[in-house]
């Protein structure tokens, strides 16, 4: 049918178009020459540039445990918050995700600066404490998004029934709730941890000196103009989120497949 | 009360200002099976809960065995619930399940698996341990709640509209379940349903509930035979409610005629309610009757026809065995017996 | 139990109004008193930050981000649409290959994404050297408005695609049923019947490019050079080269309310509430 030959040209064009700019970029991470419009040969000779870049390698390092640290903490305080919110109600809840969300709503920028004027009113001194601080903020609404719903569906007789059983609402938030919520507590950490990874805006306000993350240093290089290491360092992230994108699927696969051979 | 478990008095309860309960007071006796029944909206899974410590009374108070336990939250009373939607926890097997509670007490594990296992036998559920909740059927689900409360020995158990989810076939099946583990085990049921049906097959008492008040409180034949009130005749079976007058003990006067019937006490040309049910008419040839009527539906239900007679402009309900094909006069006949007067209902 | 459980926000509630409640009085402070020559600041309640703004080289700034923002979204929608539309006609099969393949690139660092465009477009990247290889004449396509504009599109299309699919997939396809026993043809059926229902999704993904669209700084810094200051760049300027906090944070201010109004736009058209990934 013309249709359906139509439609495949259509998205084919679509996805060139979002993939053809990745591609070119990691094929001429592999060029010989600095050149980005002339392929003049294959060579690793920019992801050894890379290796030795000691700012590169500091940045990689900031990047990592910045987003460790801060999906860690954030998940937890996240999940704390979202099971003592779900259990507010009225204008007051109300108030407090609206303060919450924030973040989520406002521009990076806005969010960065704000956080800069508040460290500077306080004196503090930049450094990865602000960096890792700003990090964790704007991490745990996200978190809470992720959770809220699950609490949410949970349902309301499920603690009453452990209750009746003899629990005490402790033992109950232990072995009943969490467990329950445990998939919006894993997808709010992996969240918080990509949204850290990611960040540039807020890191770049609220950085210090000697502290740095992998896209300021990528900002950085390309205000100055292409090079290849940049390529280098994109190709080596890209295939990162790749595999991480196909663990995730797989898991979610398995899942499923398990819960399906168990109904046979 | 010496033989009362639960004793309820003057229980109020309000919501956002609207009246749920309004002074309730109730005796539950011990190994008694006692069903809460009502429309929706009636207070009886408001009262379930204030006995289950999930809801705190606004006024009255709640004793367990002569102990008032209007402060004793609900992990720290010797009751258990099943609820309506079963609220098993999925993440948990079956056999977490139902040793949820036993775990609680930190029994010992061979004591646990001996006491989980029969509960499993009980209900026929032998090697169902390892299977998740959402892999079993609605009527597996349901008697897996009422293993998971059973299990913890409790002196009460309160079920609340347990065998809604079921087809009917399974519902009745249960109802007999339920009622002969009751009465094997020994333990004081408070049951809440709408079904009456349901009611009467399972009760030693029923608690007829409306409207925050209790209507009727007796046996299932007491119920049903001498309902008190225009409510509760109306709930309790079908009936025909006619308005009479009382020209005289044994001596009423409906739709234009003095019948003899069984009730004194009421006042001399008192206006009174009069209740027939649609099972005690029966028919007859024309003119043998006491009344006479024409036959505007009938519908075969099986167990008997269900007719629509109309007799003296009014519209009977009449159950029967016989029939009438539509549009025939026929002849209906009743006996004092059948007639009960009730004092006029608003 | 429930009324046990929500002491555990307050620490949380603590914590917003420090984090997140107070920075934002505080940029709104700013924004609302001067600093003297002496570099002392005033507590001097004026609304002289936000007249300033109101000056053409200001106003030029912020309508050309406006403009440049609207364009961008009326691209992606006009691109995202129909690609919505076809995968939501796919089989369920391959669905999801197709919308992880739209989501994949959302997931990669967005300054990874932007820099690749400025690999392509420059004078000696992929496109003038084939030009040349082709004996076209080069064009200058880098540090250019429509570079800016391209790079926004590259960005934010998958943010278009997405909403538009969901309120696509999640229309009863009774409904398509009902129209065509009623004797409409297929353009009328999507004229009258596909259309109006996916219109909360089409607003949803309006909204959902244009706030990044108009607020980012990082696109048109990189590819657009000086030609396209955005008030992004404004704001980063302002304070990262200027100092001058009391005027940035009246723009700050003023892009917020933006947003908020974009938001609340959005909300009364939410088809799904989820959070989804950060925008920008």
């Amino acid at each position: 049918m013309v249709k359906k030959y139509l439609s495949k040209i259509y998205m084919g064009i679509i996805f060139i178009f979002l993939y053809a700019p990745i591609i070119v970029l990691v094929v001429f991470s592999f060029n010989e020459s600095k050149s980005r419009g002339n392929w003049t040969g294959f060579s690793l000779k920019w992801y050894i540039e890379l290796f030795h870049d000691h700012d590169i390698r500091s940045a990689f390092y900031y990047t990592i445990s910045i987003a460790l640290i801060a999906a860690i903490v954030s998940t937890i305080l996240g999940t704390i918050s979202a099971i003592g919110i779900n259990s507010m109600k009225g204008k007051v809840k109300a108030l407090i995700l609206n303060i919450n969300y924030l973040p989520v709503v406002n521009p990076d920028i806005v969010t960065g600066i704000s956080l800069m004027i508040l460290y500077i009113s306080f004196n503090m001194r930049f450094g990865f404490n602000t960096m890792l601080l700003s990090h964790i903020v704007f991490n745990t609404p996200y978190v809470i998004l992720s959770i809220l719903p699950k609490l949410k569906q949970l349902d309301v007789n499920m603690t009453e029934a452990a209750m009746d059983l003899g629990a005490t609402p402790l033992y109950a938030l232990r072995k009943v709730i969490i467990p329950e919520i445990k998939p919006g507590i894993i997808t709010g950490f992996l969240m918080a941890f990509t949204m850290s990874i990611d960040d540039f805006i807020i890191s770049y306000f609220t950085k210090g000196e000697g502290v740095t993350n992998l896209s300021i240093v990528i900002y950085s290089m390309a205000r100055r103009g292409v090079r290849p290491t940049i390529n280098a360092l994109s190709t080596i992230m890209l295939v990162v989120v790749l595999l991480l994108m196909i663990l995730i699927n797989k898991r979610s696969n398995s899942i499923e497949k398990k819960k399906l051979k168990r109904e046979v | 009360m010496d033989n009362a478990i639960i004793q309820l008095n003057n229980i109020t309860k309000k919501f956002d200002g609207e009246i749920v309960l309004d002074d309730i007071n109730l005796s539950v006796k011990k190994n008694e099976f006692v069903t809460l029944l009502g429309p929706s909206g009636c207070g009886k899974t408001t009262t379930l809960r204030i006995i289950g410590g999930f809801e705190t009374p606004d006024e009255g108070e709640v004793y367990f065995d002569g102990q008032l336990i209007n402060d004793v939250p609900p992990f720290k009373r010797q009751l258990n619930t099943v609820f309506q939607k079963y609220a098993l926890f999925p993440h948990l097997d079956v056999f977490e399940n139902i040793a949820f509670g036993l775990r609680i007490k930190k029994m010992d594990e061979k004591i646990i698996s001996g006491k989980v296992e029969k509960m499993l036998e009980l209900f026929n559920l032998k090697n169902y341990g390892k299977r998740r909740i959402d892999q079993l059927s609605g009527g597996q689900q349901q008697r897996i709640a009422i293993a998971r409360a059973l299990v913890n020995e409790p002196k009460v158990l309160l079920l609340d509209e347990p065998l809604g989810a079921l087809d009917l076939k399974l519902r009745k099946e249960m109802q007999h379940e339920l009622k002969a583990m009751q009465k094997q085990l020994g333990i004081t049921f408070i049951y809440v349903t709408h079904d009456q049906e349901e009611a009467l097959t399972m009760s030693d008492t029923i608690v007829v509930m409306n409207d925050g008040i209790i209507q009727q409180m007796g046996t299932p034949i007491d119920i049903y035979n001498e309902p008190e009130n225009a409510f509760v005749a109306d709930f309790i079976g079908e009936s025909n409610i006619l308005d009479g007058i009382m020209i005289d003990d044994y001596l009423v006067e409906f739709l234009g005629q003095k019948f003899e019937c069984l009730d004194s006490g009421f006042g001399r040309g008192e206006d009174v309610d009069v209740v027939i049910r649609p099972e005690d008419l029966d028919l007859t040839p024309v003119g043998e009757g006491k009344l006479e009527g024409i036959v505007k539906s009938v519908i075969f239900k099986g167990v008997h026809y269900e007719m629509d007679i109309v007799a003296n402009d009014y519209e009977f309900l009449v159950h029967s065995t016989d029939m009438a094909p539509v549009g025939t006069t026929v002849g209906l006949t009743l006996t004092p017996d059948d007639i009960h007067i009730m004092e006029k209902g608003e | 139990m429930k009324n046990r459980t929500k002491y555990f926000a307050y620490p949380y509630v603590v914590w917003i109004i420090l984090f997140i409640a107070l920075p934002s009085f505080l940029v709104l402070l700013y924004s609302i008193t001067t600093k003297e020559s002496n570099g002392l600041t005033t507590i001097h309640f004026t609304l002289e930050n936000f007249k300033k703004f109101f000056n053409p080289m200001y106003m030029n700034i912020l309508w050309d981000s406006i403009y440049l923002a609207a364009i961008s979204t009326a691209l992606c929608l006009l691109l995202g649409y129909p690609a919505a539309y076809i995968i939501s006609n796919t089989h369920i099969s391959r669905r999801n290959t197709l919308l992880f393949l739209c989501i994949l690139p959302m997931w990669m660092n967005m300054l990874l994404r932007t820099y690749a465009w400025m690999t392509i477009l420059g004078n000696n990247g992929i496109l003038n050297n084939l030009f040349s290889l082709l004996g076209l004449p080069k064009i200058n396509m880098l540090y250019t408005r429509g570079a800016t504009v391209m790079g926004m599109v590259y960005n934010f299309l998958p943010f278009m695609v997405l909403p538009i699919y969901t309120a696509l997939s999640k229309m009863d396809k009774g409904l398509l049923e009902a129209a065509d026993d009623l004797g409409a043809n297929k353009k009328t059926v999507f004229k009258k019947i596909i259309l109006p229902l996916s219109m909360p999704g089409v607003i949803s993904g309006i909204i959902m490019v244009f706030m990044p669209a108009v607020s980012t700084f990082i696109i048109p810094q990189l590819l657009g050079g000086n030609k396209s200051m955005m008030i992004g760049n404004l704001v980063e300027r302002l304070f990262i080269l200027n100092g001058d906090w009391n005027f940035g944070s009246a723009i700050s201010i003023v892009m917020m309310l933006i947003i908020l109004l974009s938001m609340s736009i959005m909300n009364k058209f939410d088809v799904d509430k989820e959070g989804g990934a950060r925008l920008w």
